[in-house]
């Protein structure tokens, strides 16, 4: 364990074409725990993932993962990174043409050693790790309901143990049972793997079972970063209405 | 990860148990290397795993361990036995064991010969039904353009304009490129077969009646299988993926009206005129080719043309355009309906749309030639 940040992002600013989504965005995730990311819709959370995962170049400004600045790297480096990482998108993003499991499979194929046998037991294991039922690995992505084909997701990001998971909005869409089922998941899973989790989410009972610290996104870069408790103090109208707000309230037990 | 140990295990065997010890990184990169010897362990005694000196375990690595316990105990509710101390073995294999299960049996291919049958009755029914299919398309379809044609406030005058712009007038310069080409050779072909006889000023026939009749509208149906037709599919299969239709009729629009019609009419408007283009293009090809390899004068070649190539020539060409273009968008709209939701299904129909496009282009084309033959045109 090292104070140093898994994800560090300073100075960041990204834009598409005139529109700015971040400016002068300074973030750091810390080894270990779950931070969560909330702010308004349209205000960039998905778009600042993207642009720590690789997938949206940022106009200025430094990302660095595991200490090192993935633009930077060569292409053995840059799979040595995305070994060690797992990304669960919003709508899933299953390969549509595999199936459940070997869409779990993909990632062990391409990064490890598995042999046949032992990957597609490891998939059938995700798979129910994630909550799904075993006979849903022979299925299709498009055979799947919206919350099965998350949890699908969940389980390829799964695949490799990683150690820094991104979650886009893993809740939304669930039915409450399946959502406090997914958090108990996720905490246990990060304490005994350890992992780190940049989470996503709309939903505030997420953020309250689940996260250790919360960054608020708005105005273009991050308002706040602290526990609900921090946050529920800080000065802020969108923060004061988002964990004041009854259903803030009543998530958090206050 | 380069101080990464290998996994390794030993066997500490006595008569109520044995002891499995484990040490290294039992982690997903590594877990191949002892996954056959675990599998081909066989003990008899119940079984204790001892994870004191593990290294870093992961979900893979207590998966293994925990499906060894599995095969070694016959209790299958039991707890895994696990003993000596480790940050999260304990914890972390416990998660696992409630959730994994023995790997369930694939079903076996059947390579009979029942299989091949059933494979080749399938494919049969599915051709015919195919057909049927596509007959009541053509039907819907008709049936819904005039119902339209009737009440011509209620078409969809923009997207109408719109699908000849971008499949019409768009295409325009590869067909007249294409046509032009195809002209030059038939003409080259002409004058090379023709010269040996002197009768080089017949290449004005050859070319006059080839492309008046056949190459000009063939051409265009064959540009526009490629071109319309698969973005005709991707557009409307893509909407389908996306629920974009399911949505467009829960708001009372229906897509017969709205995708289809429009598309119908813009294709028989525009197939006619860009055939009219490829089949001038194409004796402009023919009229170069005469002018300056066999010194058949432009002017010269225009009045022969007109002179010794019946008009009726010219008609029997335009008359199968419009039939082309309707049998095009027909297929790729209905293929494009056809679609599923995973994106195989998509490249399936794209493919699917094109290769029956340029079939029953050519097989209609034949049948028109029976036809005008029989009535001596």
């Amino acid at each position: 364990m090292t104070a140093e940040p898994i994800i560090r992002i300073r100075d960041l600013e990204t834009r598409f074409g005139t529109h700015t989504v971040h400016e002068h965005l300074d973030l750091d995730v810390q080894r270990g725990e779950v931070l969560g990311v909330v702010g308004p819709s349209g205000t960039g959370k998905s778009v600042l993932l993207r642009a720590i995962v690789g997938l949206k170049h940022p106009s200025a400004g430094s990302i660095e993962v595991f200490g090192k600045k993935l633009e930077t790297l060569g292409d053995e480096e840059r799979r040595s990174i995305e070994r060690r990482w797992g990304v669960m998108f919003q709508d899933g993003a299953l390969f549509s043409n595999l199936t459940v499991r070997e869409n779990v499979m993909v990632p062990m194929k391409e990064h490890t050693n598995l042999g046949p046998k032992i990957s597609a037991e490891l998939a059938d294991m995700k798979i129910r790790l994630a909550g799904l039922e075993p006979d849903a690995g022979d299925k299709f992505p498009s055979d799947l309901s919206g919350g099965m084909r998350k949890r699908a997701a969940l389980a390829r990001a799964l695949a490799l143990d990683p150690e820094l998971l991104f979650l886009d909005e893993p809740t939304a869409g669930l039915d409450p049972i399946t959502a406090a089922g997914f958090d108990t998941l996720l905490r246990q899973l990060q304490q005994s793997l350890g992992l780190t989790v940049f989470l996503v989410t709309h939903d505030v009972d997420t953020l309250n079972a689940v996260c250790d610290r919360i960054a608020v996104l708005g105005e273009k870069k991050v308002l706040a970063v602290g526990t609900i408790d921090e946050l529920r103090a800080f000065d802020h109208p969108w923060v004061q209405e988002y964990f004041g707000g009854p259903r803030g309230r009543a998530a958090t037990g206050h | 990860m380069a101080d990464a140990l290998s996994p390794e295990f030993a066997l500490d065997e006595s008569d109520e148990r044995t002891i499995l010890r484990l040490t290294g990184d039992w982690t997903v990169q590594h877990v191949q290397d002892v996954d056959d010897a675990l599998r081909a362990l066989n003990v008899s005694s119940p079984l204790a795993v001892d994870v004191s000196d593990l290294g870093r375990l992961d979900t893979a690595g207590a998966f293994v361990i925990d499906r060894t316990l599995r095969a070694a105990s016959s209790d299958e509710e039991g707890e895994p036995e696990i003993i000596g101390e480790h940050a999260s073995a304990k914890r972390l294999i416990a998660q696992i064991h409630a959730v994994s299960t023995p790997a369930p049996e694939s079903p076996a291919q059947d390579g009979s010969i029942m299989a091949l049958l059933d494979r080749s009755g399938r494919s049969f029914m599915h051709i015919a039904s195919e057909s049927v299919a596509t007959l009541a398309f053509l039907g819907e379809t008709l049936a819904t353009c005039a119902r339209m044609l009737l009440q011509p406030w209620k078409l969809r005058w923009t997207s109408i304009v719109a699908v000849m712009e971008e499949s019409g007038l768009d295409a325009l310069p590869i067909i007249t490129f294409l046509s032009f080409f195809v002209g030059m050779v038939i003409a080259f072909i002409g004058a090379t077969t023709l010269k040996s006889f002197d009768l080089e000023i017949y290449t004005v026939e050859l070319i006059g009646y080839s492309e008046l009749r056949e190459f000009g509208v063939v051409l265009t149906g064959i540009v526009l299988a490629g071109r319309t037709n698969s973005s005709f599919t991707a557009q409307i299969g893509t909407m389908k993926m996306r629920q974009e239709i399911d949505a467009m009729q829960t708001l009372g629009l229906k897509p017969m009206e709205v995708l289809v019609v429009p598309r119908v009419l813009a294709m028989l408007v525009m197939t006619p005129v860009l055939a009219f283009a490829a089949t001038l293009a194409g004796i402009a090809g023919g009229v170069m080719v005469a002018w300056l390899s066999l010194d058949i004068n432009p002017g010269v070649f225009i009045v022969r043309l007109r002179d010794s190539v019946p008009i009726d020539q010219f008609w029997v060409g335009m008359s199968k355009a419009p039939v082309f273009g309707l049998v095009c968008v027909l297929i790729a709209c209905r293929q494009g309906l056809n679609v599923g939701g995973s994106v195989q299904s998509l490249g399936r129909a794209t493919t699917t749309s094109v290769v029956q496009a340029l079939f029953s282009i050519i097989a209609i084309d034949a049948l028109f030639a029976i036809f005008y033959m029989e009535l001596g045109i």
